[in-house]
């Protein structure tokens, strides 16, 4: 018995109709969708300090209207989403509507919580708990006064609580990538918790296919070699013995090749001995591939060890405020023109008081898209002048904002692209992670149908 | 091929990432005599050499044999990470592309190792 789990979303914003190609074309048990990357319950923490209401993935709202017709054709088709973010009852309220609007009200949707810590931070703190930074084991101190969120990645068992209660969509705040498919898998099969390498291979499978597209093709230095346009996203089967295989819909673009599904297996990982996940702690230097036919490649031999006892958790602080503003700069003095006018930009800051605590300053199209590689061509005929920066202060950032539309009539000539506007100031969340003891966590989750949730306060 | 050196992107296919302000840069070869060619001559002083634009404190190479591949964490490459970094290349997407440019001395038996070779 095979549980197939696909992969239509890798990160809030990726490609908003790959949800329903792939259900249109490809019969799954599961569909997961990843919507948060390190720094995205930053930005929904300013989204939600200005709107209570606010704080999710709104993209998910569209998806679930979208893929509504196949939700009611498809009976055995269930979803696992990240998409709550920092407010996922808001997120589940709004999906809610959408589904008892288009007769799907009875849907059992379940939110899981009890990532956040925000409201725990101080008293965490008062009983002489540090925060330490994962890399540093500096002590979070002072910069606690600033944060903006702190979110425990949760691992599978919530996911699969719910499910288990009967839920057909589970909307989470923030939990491991992996999990998404490992609750799935629990669910199914019925693995007990310390079941290492059932759990390891889970894990695996949804290392693999949480990016979505960069399993299948995308993201490859071999790009010229799949048709991308109509690029399938990747589909996991899982069976009992924790084998798995790594396909796509047939017909859609890609491929799956040993080559593709290796490169997102060592994507973004430290040391691959020693994989950490809330659920299991993975091995991928035992794991084996083999392609089983055109786009169907085995992964096996997945092995782990216990859990970690304590919780990753992802904290964000205010942290001063940037800005970057790029012109092209035309002409066969193009490299020495653009440094120019950054001394400008930097001259006028100066002569208003103005000191930036950081500016960076890029060549683009002369090689500076990677620092320090290569000195600019001779030949150049145009590049483009970005510059960027940060300040603690607001004023600061915003000074130099102002300072690239003057270049227009009292700069050299061979100066273009202001018709993008002013520079917008930006604040700066700085990313801090640590980790918190397991029981200091306590993950819940609660189902209710669609319409019950369509009708909920956001702040039940 | 008769050049005296050759592009580790004719002998394998490279993806970076990052966590933090670290990036990492796994290299997966076509072939395994090729992954057993690169294990030998792509040390992690070579992939921090480089990289020394980025200033990395540190290059760490790790070997997964079964897969063919080698991953290279750069530590605190990332200027500050994405959250903080001032580069158009917040997370560091550019550097799998750009290592398979490092130019590496010629092996006899090249041709086994490319991806087409039987």
């Amino acid at each position: 018995m095979t549980l197939r789990i696909a992969n239509a979303a890798g990160f809030w914003g990726d490609w908003p109709s790959a949800p329903r190609r792939l259900l249109e074309t490809a019969e799954v048990d599961f569909l997961t969708l990843e919507y948060l990357a390190e720094l995205t319950l930053s930005i929904m923490a300013r989204q939600r300090k200005k709107n209570p209401t606010a704080g999710y993935a709104t993209d998910f709202v569209t998806v679930s209207e979208d893929i509504a017709p196949l939700l009611r054709s498809q009976s055995q088709l269930k979803i696992v989403t990240n998409a709550g973010g920092l407010n996922p009852i808001a997120c589940a309220h709004e999906v809610g509507k959408v589904l008892a609007n288009q007769r799907l009200g009875d849907v059992p949707i379940g939110v899981v919580r009890g990532d956040d810590l925000l409201p725990q931070l101080e008293d965490l703190g008062s009983q002489g708990y540090e925060f330490p930074h994962l890399d540093s084991g500096e002590p979070l101190g002072k910069l606690g006064e600033r944060v903006v969120s702190a979110n425990a990645y949760l691992g599978a068992e919530p996911i699969c609580r719910g499910l288990q209660e009967g839920a057909r969509i589970v909307i989470t705040g923030r939990v491991a990538d992996a999990s998404l498919t490992v609750a799935p898998a629990v669910d199914r099969f019925g693995w007990s918790w310390d079941d290492w390498d059932s759990l390891a291979a889970a894990s695996v499978a949804g290392h693999i296919i949480e990016c979505g597209a960069q399993a299948t093709g995308g993201y490859s230095t071999d790009w010229k070699s799949c048709q991308l346009a109509n690029i399938g996203y990747p589909i996991a089967e899982i069976d009992n013995e924790g084998q798995i295989v790594i396909t796509k819909p047939s017909g859609s673009g890609g491929r799956v090749t040993r080559q593709t599904v290796t490169e997102q297996l060592v994507y973004e990982i430290g040391d691959p001995a020693a994989y950490l996940t809330p659920d299991v702690v993975v091995d991928f230097t035992t794991v084996e591939l083999a392609a089983l036919a055109e786009d169907r490649v085995a992964v096996r031999g997945a092995t782990g060890r216990a859990a970690p006892e304590s919780y990753k958790v992802s904290l964000a602080y205010a942290d001063g405020f940037t800005a970057s503003g790029q012109l092209l700069v035309f002409g066969d003095d193009c490299v020495v023109k653009a440094k120019v006018v950054a001394g400008l930009i930097e001259e006028r800051l100066h002569q208003d008081g103005y000191e930036l605590a950081r500016t960076h300053v890029e060549l683009l199209g002369a090689g500076d898209g990677l620092p320090g590689q290569q000195p600019p061509p001779e030949d150049l005929r145009e590049v483009v002048l970005r510059v960027a920066v940060y300040d603690p202060r607001r004023e600061a950032v915003a000074a130099f904002t102002r300072q690239f539309a003057p270049l227009i009539t009292n700069g050299p000539a061979g100066l273009g692209g202001y018709a993008q506007g002013r520079p917008s100031v930006r604040p700066v969340y700085s990313y801090w992670p640590t980790t918190v003891p397991k029981e200091f966590v306590v993950p819940e989750i609660q189902v209710f149908a669609a319409n019950t949730w369509a009708e909920k306060q956001e702040n039940d | 091929m008769h050049d005296k050196t050759i592009a580790l992107g004719e002998l394998a296919t490279a993806r970076s990432g990052d966590k933090g302000n670290h990036a990492n840069v796994a290299v997966v070869a076509w072939r395994q005599i090729g992954y057993q060619f690169l294990q030998e001559v792509l040390t992690a002083e070579r992939v921090a050499e480089f990289f020394q634009g980025l200033e990395p404190s540190r290059v760490d190479r790790f070997e997964l044999p079964k897969l063919g591949s080698l991953n290279f964490l750069l530590y605190d490459a990332l200027d500050g990470g994405a959250s903080r970094s001032l580069r158009t290349d917040t997370q560091g997407k550019l550097l799998g592309t750009a290592l398979l440019d490092l130019q590496l001395p010629v092996p006899d038996n090249v041709t086994e190792m490319l991806p087409g070779a039987p």
